[in-house]
């Protein structure tokens, strides 16, 4: 038993060493930085306060940055699932040739750099781009609808990079499931609509909600595509602490804003798995 | 008229035909199994019945009615899984009412009836658990519940027993039958294992290769097999190719490798058959007595009976004796195997299958 568990451990050695080196490293010197002091003309200094969480905190600026950015998280998350759910669904009733191209054409995004991807966003939403040429040569419209640099297309061009990871979610949670339910279900009158909404649906929530953990964690950190659809118009939390760094280099209040990004995601996340556990635990394995 | 009856039933995939011209009936009330080797074709013939599969020829003809074009949900027939397939996400109470739930019966004779389903199967305690937190056997009695309660023509029992342990499935059988009884529903069960055909059945369908190979009662299917597969299929049996040499209304000879027998009498004409011999059948008497001699090759105690392998010159034969008490032949010891003439089953020889 004992010798076991310390093969156990000799066994994730490895992994547990670059965990430590390249995660848990740069994130304690993040934590301790967040504490130093920061001054324009000395640089940071090697005092420990909660001058730049008192800052953050007791800034409106800052609470409007976080709002808006789980906002859409949430906006992004939501329409997620409502995209992803049936297109898992329908993933999992194809036929397996149809279904393996399928699920290429699904997953092949991730293969593509988010960068890229936004850019080709980018170009679709412009005031001068494809979308808005179209739409003011058909004559639908006058002026171009602004897209760009505005939360909207962010959530769009997020909702594209997350939608994958939804589908596979919700796809696993499916293939769990016993397709003899449906039939039994069929079997006792059920309509297929009813079959739908009462039996699939439920046993497929378990997916739903980790893959909704999953969209917004990712969109709530996420750097490139609000980077470049929402440049310094339309901020979130994660260009925030980009533009403390980089631009104002203020680091001690990037480190705190990034620290307090980490804690709410955090948060978020514990307790809507505490709330899936509460809810499904006895019912899901 | 038969309650139920399958009209030269018929389904191929592509070239290949998994259920080939099948005409059986059964009796209302009546428990019949559908009984064959993995493969042969009982669950797609079960999917026909139930309405999941479309028959490719025949029909299917359910109390004078043709089930041919009626929809799986329009059928009304009570359906158990081989996997149970209990709604994981509903109690026991909903699982079991979902179908009357689907037929908009109300509340209150809803709850009535789902109750009066959990006490056929004894499970009125466990009404408000999840599947999930319920053993093999409890989730089978659900699933059963779950079929009865919308009170079936018919019930639809794809293996039932195959997913319990041996102890489990001994108890589920017996439990099977009452429930079945009790609710008296006409019960068409599938199942590869004999032990259990023979046990809950009214009557046994044969099945090999998608095709009816006897339909009898259990005792008849047992006693009087009417080709080889179905002697070797249900318990255990000795073969041998033999030769009819008469057949006559006091009995038959027969000759098989070097040995004359005498046999029952037969409706074959003479020439090559094949002749059965159940292992309990045989008594061991001394060596130079029976008719035959061999040398004991394996000696299997198995508690209740003996299981012994013996070596003859016509071939292997299995015996089984009672243990009454005291140690059967010893492994090498010569013995004579004695039957009587009657306990020989002379068969049409196997022909040789394409
Ligand atoms: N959809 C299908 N397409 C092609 N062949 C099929 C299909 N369904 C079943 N078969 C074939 O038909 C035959 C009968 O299948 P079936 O499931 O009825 O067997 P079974 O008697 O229930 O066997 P088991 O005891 O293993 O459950 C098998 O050889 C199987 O491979
Ligand atoms: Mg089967």
């Amino acid at each position: 038993m004992t010798s076991q568990t310390s093969r156990a451990w000799l066994l994730s050695a490895p992994a547990l060493v670059l965990f430590a080196v390249l995660l848990l490293t740069p994130l304690a010197m993040t934590f301790v930085l967040s504490f130093n002091s920061f001054d324009f003309y000395g640089g940071i200094g090697n005092d420990l306060s909660l001058a730049n969480y008192a800052e953050v905190l007791g800034d409106s600026y800052f609470y409007e940055i976080f709002w808006r950015t789980f906002l859409i998280a949430l906006i992004t998350t939501v329409i997620c699932a409502a995209i992803g759910v049936p297109q898992a669904y329908i993933l999992y009733r194809m036929s397996p040739f149809w279904r393996s191209i399928t699920v290429l054409i699904v997953i092949g995004p991730l293969l593509i750099s988010v960068v890229v991807r936004t850019l080709g966003w980018a170009i679709l939403l412009g005031n001068k781009g494809v979308i808005n040429t179209a739409l003011t040569n058909i004559g639908l419209i006058e002026r171009p609808i602004r897209m760009m640099y505005t939360s909207g297309g962010i959530v769009l061009a997020l909702v594209h990079v997350m939608v994958p990871f939804m589908v596979l979610a919700v796809w696993a949670a499916l293939q769990r499931q016993d397709p003899a339910t449906e039939a039994a279900a069929e079997s006792l009158g059920a309509r297929p609509r009813t079959i739908f909404f009462r039996i699939v649906l439920p046993q497929a929530i378990p997916g739903v909600l980790s893959g909704s953990l999953i969209v917004f964690s990712l969109s709530a950190s996420a750097f490139a595509t609000p980077a470049i659809l929402g440049g310094r118009r339309v901020k979130v939390v994660s260009t925030t602490v980009y533009d403390e760094f980089l631009n104002t280099l203020n680091w001690p209040l990037g480190a705190a804003i990034a620290m307090l990004l980490l804690v709410a995601v955090l948060a978020v996340m514990l307790s809507w798995n505490r709330l899936v556990e509460r809810r499904y635990g006895e019912v899901f394995e | 008229m038969a309650f139920l009856e399958l009209h030269g039933l018929t389904k191929r995939f592509g070239d290949f035909a998994a259920v080939d011209d099948l005409t059986f009936t059964v009796e209302r009330g009546s428990f019949v199994s559908l009984l064959g080797p993995s493969g042969c074709g009982k669950t797609t013939t079960l999917q026909m019945v139930a309405g999941f599969e479309t028959p490719t020829e025949g029909k299917i003809i359910l109390d004078g009615k043709d089930l041919s074009g009626i929809p799986a949900r329009e059928r009304g027939l009570g359906i158990v899984f081989q996997t149970y397939a209990l709604f994981t996400h509903m109690t026991v109470e909903e699982n079991v009412g979902f179908g009357l739930e689907m037929r908009k019966v109300s509340r209150a004779e809803r709850k009535r009836r789902v109750a009066d389903a959990l006490d056929l199967v004894h499970l009125s305690h466990l009404g408000n658990r999840y599947p999930r937190q319920m053993s093999g056997g409890q989730r089978q009695r659900v699933a059963l519940a779950r079929a009865l309660v919308i009170e079936p023509q018919l019930l639809l029992l794809d293996e039932p027993l195959s997913n319990l342990d041996a102890k489990l499935r001994e108890e589920m059988q017996l439990e099977l039958r009452r429930i079945q009884r009790e609710a008296n529903v006409t019960t068409l069960m599938v199942t590869h294992d004999q032990s259990e055909a023979l046990a809950l059945s009214d009557s046994i369908v044969v099945i090999d290769h998608g095709r009816l190979r006897q339909d009898a009662t259990p005792f008849d299917v047992y006693e009087t097999p009417q080709s080889s597969f179905v002697s070797r299929f249900l318990g255990k049996s000795n073969n041998f190719s033999a030769r009819l040499e008469s057949a006559g209304p006091d009995g038959s000879k027969l000759v098989c490798g070097s040995l004359d027998l005498q046999g029952p009498r037969v409706d074959l004409a003479p020439g090559p058959v094949e002749i059965a011999l159940r292992p309990e059948r045989i008594t061991l008497v001394g060596a130079d007595a029976g008719q035959l001699r061999g040398t004991v090759a394996e000696r299997v105690f198995m508690g209740n009976q003996w299981l012994l392998r013996i070596e003859t010159e016509i071939g292997d034969m299995l015996v089984m004796r009672y243990n009454t008490g005291r140690a059967e032949a010893e492994q090498g010891a010569t013995v004579g195997l004695s039957w009587k003439p009657e306990d020989i089953r002379i068969l049409p020889a196997e022909e040789t299958s394409a």
